[in-house]
């Protein structure tokens, strides 16, 4: 059994997966509605998390494999853009609730 | 000793994101939040650049090009994070979130086509479907990012229900395919499977109506937190699981909560089914007449009442007209004048957006109220000024029950004594129906662009 065996193997896995989503669903569900925007946007730069897949693929790659080896380099681009961009839009848009604090 | 320090820099980082988050979701630690997550993220790359090995111990190469890689990434992104303005705000979030969903459909690509032999079922499962998801991310962003910046119109029909369904079944199928007989298309198949993903985000997109854009790009997020965590099981990878699941999860009850504050259905938001049913409920009555004020009347109204009411809306982040707002508020704040905002929850547009348009623009955060705080004191509001806002204020919403915005909680602004509204033209909100509210007796059309009408308004103000 192909699904048998995968649930076994990778059960910790499942685990992680299960509660993280309890924790995802728990955390949201008071947000006061004035928080929606930065808090997607927070959790937009949070699946930049991403970008360590690209950083894998392009550290794995053959020197001499330049489809891998573009494509690594193009998804290490995309991935930076994704956290950098992220964390400081919603920064800026935090900075302005907080002044008058 | 490597092996342990990467692993606890990825413990971490999960931690890190999952106190940033919590603390993103309270206004008072919000922006710290923003940074221990970010903080979290630079410890787990860290990590990784210096310290990963795969299970036949290979460690990270080419460190050159993926920090010149990181460079470039990351001054593009910091520009155009500092340089857009707080109204463009959405889709710039839509765009990095493309970015997120394209990484993961190439890693997707290459770990499928290093792959050799026949591989276990679990791992095409997981590249198909990272590839999908991850696609799918990309192309639905940049559309969602191309119309809220107005460069691709809506294109409704119910035409695109079916063909949408269809093209989920097929791109289904080919993922089946793919894990169950992979022989049959070879390599060939990635590139199907990515071409037939990028049309599908595409198609899935185009129908939705631009304001029911953050909406979609939510949820296009929490799929690009999916497929961020399909690529931690790929790779075995903790953080990218807990990031990539946190997000897909509460990316997907942010979504959820959206649609509650405008009493939709996710399903209706993404058949779009919305204007086609509101066709039926208007056109009841033809022949009203909205009386129009100009801007000295309109002025001295607002001069001598005791409590003003600014209700802001979309059409005030279109003509980006927070500060010339926040003038006029300041204006009548000096001749003694009671100023409140009424803050819907769907103004603007995105939820939430609206506060900090008008933050930007300084103006103070106890006097930004939300919707339920507003109601109450309405009846004792002497005016009611409504800047660009429409559906949000519809009375329809409580009194008639065929109207297809029926029971969405809205702005009680008849209750004011008057009633100023603020409108580029009679033309309809983006939900498609008549608003009752502009024909009453107690109200007030003011024609213009907000920003423009706005300013005539403090001249007026100035001249009294």
């Amino acid at each position: 059994m192909d699904i048998a065996d995968f649930f076994i193997q990778n059960k910790e896995f499942i685990y992680v997966v299960i509660l993280s989503i309890f924790l995802g669903v728990e955390m949201i569900s008071n947000v006061p509605a004035v928080l929606h925007t930065p808090l997607m946007s927070g959790a937009n730069a949070i699946h930049g998390v991403v970008i360590i897949g690209a950083i894998i693929v392009m550290g794995l790659a053959d020197p001499n494999d330049y489809l891998a080896l573009g494509l690594g380099f193009l998804a290490v681009v995309m991935g930076t853009l994704n956290v950098v961009g992220g964390f400081v839009v919603t920064n800026r848009m935090l900075e302005m609730f907080k002044k008058r604090k | 000793m490597s092996p342990f320090i990467l692993e606890i820099s990825y413990l971490i980082g999960s931690i890190s994101f999952i106190v940033g988050l919590k603390m993103l979701s309270h206004p008072e630690t919000a922006r710290r939040g923003n940074i221990y997550a970010g903080i979290g993220m630079l410890i787990a790359i860290a990590g990784t650049i210096f310290l990963y090995k795969n299970s036949e111990g290979q460690g990270i190469g080419n460190i050159p090009w993926i920090l010149a890689a990181m460079v470039i990434g990351t001054v593009i992104g910091y520009m155009m994070a500092m340089k857009v303005k707080m109204t463009a705000m959405p889709q710039m979030v839509s765009f990095f979130n493309g970015m997120g969903g394209a990484c993961a459909a190439i890693i997707s690509i290459v770990e499928f086509n290093a792959h050799s032999g026949h591989p276990e079922k679990g791992f095409l499962a997981i590249v198909f479907l990272g590839l999908a998801i991850g696609a799918v991310s990309f192309s639905g962003s940049m559309v969602a990012y191309g119309k809220l910046d107005g460069k691709v119109k809506d294109a409704r029909g119910n035409m695109f229900v079916y063909i949408n369904n269809l093209f989920l079944l097929g791109l289904a199928i080919l993922i089946g395919i793919g894990v169950f007989n992979p022989d049959m298309f070879g390599h060939s198949l990635i590139w199907i499977l990515l071409a037939a993903s990028l049309l599908y985000g595409v198609l899935f997109v185009l129908p939705i109506g631009g304001a029911d854009m953050p909406v979609v790009i939510s949820l296009l997020n929490s799929f690009t937190g999916v497929a961020a965590a399909l690529g931690g099981f790929l790779y075995g990878n903790q953080v990218m699981l807990t990031g990539g699941i946190l997000v897909g999860s509460a990316g997907t009850i942010l979504t959820v909560l959206m649609c509650k504050a405008m009493n939709r259905s996710l399903m209706n938001v993404i058949v779009g089914s919305f204007g086609a049913a509101a066709g039926a409920a208007t056109s009841a009555d033809g022949d009203k007449v909205a009386k129009e004020i100009n801007a000295t009347d309109a002025a001295i109204l607002c001069a001598y009442a005791n409590k003003v009411c600014i209700v802001p809306g979309y059409g005030l982040a279109v003509a980006q007209a927070q500060h010339t707002c926040h003038e006029f508020e300041k204006q009548l704040a000096q001749r003694g004048v009671e100023v409140i905002y009424a803050i819907h929850p769907v103004a603007g547009r995105m939820p939430g957006h609206m506060n900090v348009l008008l933050a930007e623009a300084d103006v103070d955060y106890p006097k930004m109220l939300e919707m339920d705080d507003v109601n109450p004191m309405l009846p004792n509001t002497d005016v009611c000024i409504v800047v660009g806002a429409n559906d949000v204020v519809n009375p329809a919403a409580e009194e008639d029950p065929s109207s297809p915005i029926y029971g969405m909680p809205i702005i009680q602004v008849s209750n004011a004594n008057n009633v100023i509204i603020m409108k580029r033209s009679m033309g309809k909100g983006y939900a498609g129906i008549e608003n009752d509210l502009f024909f009453r007796n107690k109200s007030r059309m003011l024609f213009g662009d907000a920003k423009d009408s706005l300013g005539k308004l403090i001249g007026e103000l100035k001249e009294l």
